[in-house]
């Protein structure tokens, strides 16, 4: 009897340390930083921070990041789910390589992976020269940026599209063939809006990363300003300039956006759960 | 003929799942594919519906070669778990095989046609809920009905009531046969469950490992079993194994069989069903086994009573509860036990000796 609630006691004391420990590490690690980009962008007071975001070069520099963004979360979603249904659906001789080589982006260091393209389609690269000459000059130029956002942005549709389409019953698919139904008809009416929640949160991830992507673009872009100048090397150059103000309002931003990707994708997964 | 299947063979590798299987189907039947899971059934099924192609042989739907995919084989099929389309409605479900139609059915049609087959599954209420909020036999009438939705040639049911509790199927059951009654689309149902197939078909075809034991109606096959195995997958019943000599029985020379049991030397199983057995106290006159009770399990309006026989065999019989309080029996007593009714196959296979299923 006397050595239940000492027990139950110690148990608390067990949970009220780990969930302390616990909370004051995400403390730490995530929200003091925040928190101090916060108050560093805000400090100067609002004006500076609009002006800040008023200047062009800013200006352009998040546009260009959103719209490659929202480029990359498309091209994304259709490839990476077509990529998905390939790994889900077929069998050949290398596939298991294959699949093993979709999480390279991952692996390798961004900046690794600007090195690998400027390797391939630099100006003194044949590839590059071939390129220039046709008109279409890819490294220090924004299609080259956009390539170097592909490689970065590539695993995250398949790999969480494909262990969802895995474990999708056939059998939903079969009885739409039974109804009648030919295989496009299967895959918009069927077999996509089970997929849906999956290809989004992929989506929305690509998006994210090449929203916030310094790396791999800093060896690529050039860094020219109102042309190849994404707003992490705006960012960037700003605190190489001393304008510590201005990188925190345009990280601000980023920040916000960020944020926003991850509620929604917490909403979709919620939505997820409930048709279930 | 409604479905016709001819010498229809599948191998998965070295697994022969199909072997030469002929069967037909009348138009307007209900039918039950019955059998042991891994005897084939299911894949039949979908062979028919062109879900799977088989190694050889041949399926005719309503006296026409089935060659076309799936989609143009005018089948409707109801999967074992329910296979709904989880981010559509019910009305949506049921409207699905009305809507990949060309031409596409009037709005007006599609809203009638679905309203008429809700009505059907009596759900009308349910139009606008999603499957998962329904329970297990609801989804899977609304299954029944977007199946039906399209006026398919046939109806293919694989285990349609497996996945539901006890209650639930018997009320399915009840409520398919008296649709089928109304609707009279040929059907035909994949079941493991012998009571279910006695309850619902016409015909049942019983299989095992790949090949047809005996076709015939419900009461036929428990009357006339063709094999050992029928007699075993038909409900329960003892099996007794004996051995004869020029047909007589060597083995129970103290309480000999109170059969002749015609045949060449060599093994015998006799089957015998736990209501086919009767118990005295004394003897009476008529050939029985003299055996002592075990144990005695009341189970309502009859009692099931375990015996041993002299030789050690177990036997299960099933009385009346009225028939054992009338003797007065107690687990510990010797008593006399004689079959009213009993089968014989000679070189049998059981799968299990001496159990009741």
């Amino acid at each position: 009897m006397s050595q239940k609630p000492a027990f139950k006691s110690s148990a608390d004391a067990v949970t009220l340390l780990t969930r302390g420990a616990s909370l004051s590490y995400l403390g730490v690690v995530l929200l003091l930083p925040l928190a101090a980009l916060g108050f560093e962008a805000l400090r100067p007071g609002p004006r500076v921070f609009f002006e800040a975001l008023s200047d062009p070069l800013a200006r352009y520099a998040l546009g260009l990041s959103f719209t490659l963004a929202l480029a990359m979360a498309v091209v994304n979603a259709v490839i990476g789910t077509a990529t998905a249904w390939v790994l889900v659906h077929r069998d050949f001789p290398g596939k298991a390589l294959m699949n093993s080589l979709i999480d390279l982006p991952f692996a390798v260091p961004t900046v690794v992976a600007g090195l690998m393209l400027v390797a391939l389609y630099g100006p003194s690269s044949t590839m590059g020269l071939l390129l220039e000459r046709n008109g279409v000059p890819l490294i220090y130029h924004r299609p080259g940026v956009a390539v170097a956002l592909l490689f970065v942005t590539y695993p995250f549709v398949i790999r969480s599209v494909q262990p969802v389409w895995l474990e999708l019953d056939p059998a939903e698919e079969e009885a739409a063939a039974t109804l009648g139904a030919n295989h496009w008809t299967t895959f918009f009416a069927v077999t996509l809006p089970a997929l849906r929640p999956a290809v989004l949160s992929g989506a929305a991830l690509a998006f994210s990363r090449a929203l916030g992507e310094f790396g791999g673009i800093s060896l690529v872009a050039g860094n020219r300003p109102l042309d190849t100048q994404t707003a992490s090397l705006y960012v960037y150059g700003a605190i190489e300039g001393d304008r510590t103000q201005v990188a925190a309002a345009v990280s601000i931003v980023l920040l916000a956006a960020s944020f926003a990707v991850l509620l929604i994708l917490n909403s979709l997964q919620n939505n997820a759960v409930k048709l279930d | 003929m409604g479905i016709s299947v001819r010498r229809l063979s599948k191998s998965f590798g070295a697994y022969h799942a199909l072997d030469c299987v002929s069967f037909e189907v009348p138009e307007g039947q209900l039918v039950a594919l019955l059998g042991p899971s891994g005897s084939g059934k299911s894949t039949i099924l979908r062979i028919i519906a062109g879900l799977e192609s088989a190694d050889s042989g041949e399926v005719q739907l309503t006296g026409a070669d089935a060659e076309a995919p799936t989609r143009n084989r005018g089948v409707g099929f109801v999967f074992q778990h329910y296979a709904l389309f989880r981010h559509m409605t019910v009305r949506k479900n049921i409207a699905f095989g009305l809507e990949v139609r060309r031409p596409r059915p009037s709005r007006n049609e599609l809203r009638r046609r679905v309203d008429e087959l809700l009505n059907l599954v009596q759900l009308t209420g349910h139009a606008d809920r999603y499957p998962s909020h329904l329970s297990g036999g609801q989804r899977q009438r609304v299954a029944l009905a977007r199946a039906l939705a399209p006026r398919p040639k046939v109806l293919l049911l694989d285990e349609p009531f497996g996945a539901l509790d006890a209650r639930v199927r018997e009320e399915l059951r009840t409520w398919l046969r008296r649709l089928h009654d109304e609707a009279h689309v040929t059907s035909l149902f994949v079941t493991h469950d012998q009571q279910e197939a006695f309850e619902v078909a016409d015909q049942i075809i019983v299989l095992n490992r790949g090949k047809i034991e005996q076709i015939g109606p419900p009461q036929e096959l428990y009357e006339r079993p063709a094999s050992p195995f029928v007699t075993e997958f038909l409900g329960a019943v003892n099996l007794l194994r004996v051995e004869t000599v020029l047909g007589m029985n060597v083995q129970y020379d103290e309480a000999p069989l109170p059969v002749e049991i015609p045949g060449p030397h060599g093994m015998a199983a006799i089957y015998v069903r736990p209501h086919d057995l009767d118990i005295t106290r004394q003897a009476d006159g008529r050939p029985a086994w003299r055996a002592r009770i075990r144990r005695i399990t009341p189970l309502g309006g009859l009692t099931r009573l375990d015996l041993t026989l002299h030789d050690g065999a177990n036997l299960h019989v099933e009385l009346t509860s009225d028939r054992v309080r009338a003797l007065a029996l107690n687990a510990g007593e010797d008593v006399f036990v004689a079959p009213r009714d009993l089968k014989v196959f000679h070189q049998p296979s059981p799968f299990v000796e001496n159990y009741v299923i």
